[in-house]
């Protein structure tokens, strides 16, 4: 799509108004007719306009395509790092390190990542985090939860874990036995299967070019 | 005041199932604060019911009863007017009443399901079974279907009734389209999308595009009619201002589905559209205000039913103030980053709610329920529902502004400062600031259900031996 915000935004009102004002010729402007063929025109405006960007948007978010990483991001390592151009943080895909030691395929990785989303909501997470800023208040964000300093600072040394995705199933599968503050998130009963599965959803989303939200994300907190 | 009786009118059919509609809505009502008010506990003492209802149970809970308490009663409020609006019994009344029995029937089962199944092994039969969760859209796919199969079954009485009728009016033409987008929206959020960007972005066509816009609509209707009945306002001026609001409401509500894509992996386009046209929002809001303070001088607060009245000034402001100052707060994307997935979303969504939906509802109880006994008073009018408006109005508003502080102090402490890790997020949630006010919000939840109390017992009473 080759047209910036600001020219829908001017396109879409003036269409509008214009299209309103020729069908409603003659009538006062506090008539019945002017408004009512007001709000017919707006509502199809609106509506075209909304299809149309959802076609471009639906596009631009396939899996691979720029904005959103592809399965096979769970090999990788990833990182966030500040663009200059758009002046906030973008996540970064390293070299391949692999998934709880292993490289996934294509078709594998996808079902990985399928199973850690139906999982995700089997198990009714949304209602008490946020993921991408939307859900519950209850509980951190999860958006950039797989690039979290405490894993390795904290969480690596409670569980004994060697690598961050192992850090992360083992607290998953029993949160309460390593509370870090006052919430508790309780044992959801998540099989090893599963929590491997969610890692991997988890961690493909942190790869989500999010236009830098959460800002600045553990750029200044104390660890 | 000299209080005038007037013998029982003959309802239509289609009116009795109304008042069995706001029955349910109002029990809703209820099961809705209390898991509020035990969620509220948990965030004070968070090992409370951990191992046996833990948060997200009481949440679902507390969002699911409140979508379905809201929606049933302004179904119920159409079920009311739709008669009077087309001078003849609604058509396919049978079949009306017995998809009402289906419907409690079928809340009676979701409700045992989230209580004491919450949650199921991570398999798609989950997902058509047990639980779908997704914010709101939490119930399983067959419940889906069945809401589908409920709203055709309303569509198919509307519409039929106004054909039956030959009598097509503003407001029903208006009623009709909306219903149809409002029915048509709910199958988006029927998909699974392992694609989470994709998954959020059809989820706001039926959030946002049902709050802000096709549900703000179905209100207008509603408080056209309630104009018409409680102030004798005329049809020509309550349809001119229902289009008015109507063509402010998808002009600016349809592209400000934006706000919800700024940050979900969606273009960056959506910051500069959605920024501009929800800021504009608010103005339908503003308009519904100036029409229905209008209406009410004009006529000097003439009206047959005081509590109705009182509702329906209130929702007037509530919708402004609610979704128009504390969305507008929220929903520039240089504000909404910092404030994106905080308490003080969680503040509008209450006073929001409340102001647009629960005091519209409110509304059509008291309109409803004036003739239930004979005599019939005229004004009806008591002291009890003026506890009852304050009660839930001092609540809401205490709840609202704990929410607004925490969600404060989350902007700031949280994202802002502490950049929205765990460990930002612990400094959040312990701040002073933060955790003063769940106290205050448990307390003003307690406010709430007392209001609520003294409203049914209102409601229960009316007609009872009453002296103005
Ligand atoms: C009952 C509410 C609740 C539910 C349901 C829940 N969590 Fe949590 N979760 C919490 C709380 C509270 C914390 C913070 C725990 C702490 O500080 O010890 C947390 C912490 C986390 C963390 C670490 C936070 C971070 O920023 O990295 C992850 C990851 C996580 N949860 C994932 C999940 C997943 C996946 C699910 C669904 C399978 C889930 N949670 C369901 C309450 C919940
Ligand atoms: C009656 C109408 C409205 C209702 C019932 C309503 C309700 C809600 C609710 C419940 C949420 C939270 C969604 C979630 O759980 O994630 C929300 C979010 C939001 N609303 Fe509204 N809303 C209404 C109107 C408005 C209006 C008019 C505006 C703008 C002027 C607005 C701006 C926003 C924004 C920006 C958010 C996102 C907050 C965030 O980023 O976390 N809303 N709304
Ligand atoms: C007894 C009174 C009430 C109490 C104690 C209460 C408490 C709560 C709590 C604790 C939450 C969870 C917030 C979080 O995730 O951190 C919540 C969410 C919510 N409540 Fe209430 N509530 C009450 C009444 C109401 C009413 C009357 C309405 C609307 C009519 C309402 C609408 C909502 C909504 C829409 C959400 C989700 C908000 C979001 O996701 O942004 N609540 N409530
Ligand atoms: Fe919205």
């Amino acid at each position: 799509m080759d047209y910036t915000w600001i020219e829908i935004t001017v396109a879409a009102i003036f269409l509008t108004a214009i299209v309103t004002a020729v069908l409603s010729r003659g009538a006062g402007w506090l008539s019945w007719h002017l408004w009512r063929n007001a709000m017919l025109v707006s509502s199809v405006v609106m509506t075209g306009i909304l299809l149309w960007l959802s076609w471009d948007t639906v596009n631009r978010v396939r899996p691979g395509a720029g904005r959103i990483p592809p399965w096979t991001v769970i090999n990788h390592e990833i990182g966030l790092k500040w663009d200059p151009e758009r002046r906030w943080q973008v996540p970064v895909i390293g070299e391949e390190t692999g998934f709880f030691g292993k490289i996934y395929t294509p078709e594998e990785a996808k079902a990985l990542v399928n199973k850690g989303k139906i999982t995700f909501q089997s198990r009714n997470c949304m209602e008490c985090h946020t993921l991408l800023g939307n859900g519950a208040y209850y509980a951190p964000d999860l958006t950039r939860a797989w690039l979290d300093p405490w894993w390795e600072s904290r969480i690596m040394p409670m569980v004994g874990a060697e690598t961050r995705e192992e850090a992360m199933k083992r607290w998953l599968m029993n949160p309460p036995q390593y509370p870090q503050g006052q919430r508790i998130m309780p044992n959801l009963g998540l099989t090893d299967e599963e929590a491997t599965a969610l890692v991997a959803f988890l961690k493909w989303m942190s790869a989500i070019d999010t236009n830098g939200f959460p800002p600045h994300f553990g750029m200044m907190t104390p660890r | 005041m000299s209080a005038v009786t007037q013998g029982q009118p003959k309802l239509y059919e289609s009116q009795k199932l109304a008042r069995w509609y706001f029955i349910v809505a109002i029990a809703l009502f209820g099961a809705q604060l209390l898991f509020g008010l035990i969620a509220a506990y948990q965030q004070i003492n968070p090992r409370f019911l951990l191992d046996v209802a833990p948060f997200m149970t009481n949440r679902t809970l507390h969002v699911n009863a409140m979508v379905v308490w809201l929606l049933v009663g302004m179904v119920g409020g159409v079920y009311w007017f739709l008669p009077k609006e087309t001078g003849r019994e609604v058509v396919g009344i049978t079949l009306a009443k017995i998809v009402w029995w289906v419907l409690v029937a079928g809340v009676a089962v979701l409700v045992g399901i989230y209580l004491f199944v919450q949650y199921g092994p991570g398999k798609m039969t989950t997902l058509w079974f047990i639980m779908e969760g997704r914010e709101y859209l939490e119930a399983p796919r067959w419940v889906d279907i069945a809401i589908v199969v409920w709203v055709a079954v309303f569509l198919f009485n509307v519409i039929a009734t106004v054909l039956a009728s030959r009598r097509i009016t503003g407001i029903l033409t208006v009623l009709i389209f909306d219903l149809v987008a409002l029915g048509a929206l709910y199958t988006a959020g029927m998909h699974y999308q392992l694609n989470l960007t994709m998954d959020q972005f059809l989820w706001w066509w039926v959030v946002h595009l049902w709050v802000e816009a096709t549900w703000e609509v179905l209100v207008g209707v509603l408080m056209a009619w309630s104009l018409m009945y409680l102030l004798g306002v005329s049809r020509r001026l309550v349809e001119t201002w229902l289009f008015i609001e109507v063509a402010l409401v998808f002009g600016t509500g349809i592209l400000g589905l934006g706000h919800h894509y700024f940050w979900i992996g969606t273009p960056e386009y959506w910051l500069g559209l959605g920024g501009f046209f929800s800021s504009l929002e608010p103005l339908p809001l503003v308009a519904m205000v100036v029409h229905s303070v209008y209406d009410a001088g004009a006529h000097r607060l003439g009206t047959v039913n005081k509590p109705a009245m009182f509702w329906l000034i209130a929702q007037a402001f509530g919708n402004f103030i609610g979704a128009g100052v504390w969305g507008f707060m929220q929903t520039l994307p240089q504000i909404n980053m910092f404030s994106h997935g905080t308490q003080l979303a969680a503040a509008h969504g209450h006073l929001a709610f409340f102001g647009a939906y629960v005091a519209t509802v409110l509304l059509l109880v008291y309109i409803a329920f004036q003739n239930l006994r004979v005599p019939v008073q005229v004004p009806l009018d008591s002291r009890l529902w003026k506890w009852a408006a304050a009660l839930l109005i001092l609540g809401i508003v205490g709840i609202s502004a704990a929410f607004t502080l925490s969600g404060f102090t989350q902007t700031l402490i949280e994202r802002a400062v502490g950049g929205s890790t765990w460990a930002a997020f612990i400094q959040g949630y312990t701040h002073p600031w933060y955790a003063n006010t769940l106290g205050w919000r448990y307390f003003f939840g307690w406010v709430m259900l007392t209001g609520y109390v003294l409203l049914v017992i209102d409601l229960a009473s009316i007609g009872k031996k009453r002296t103005a």
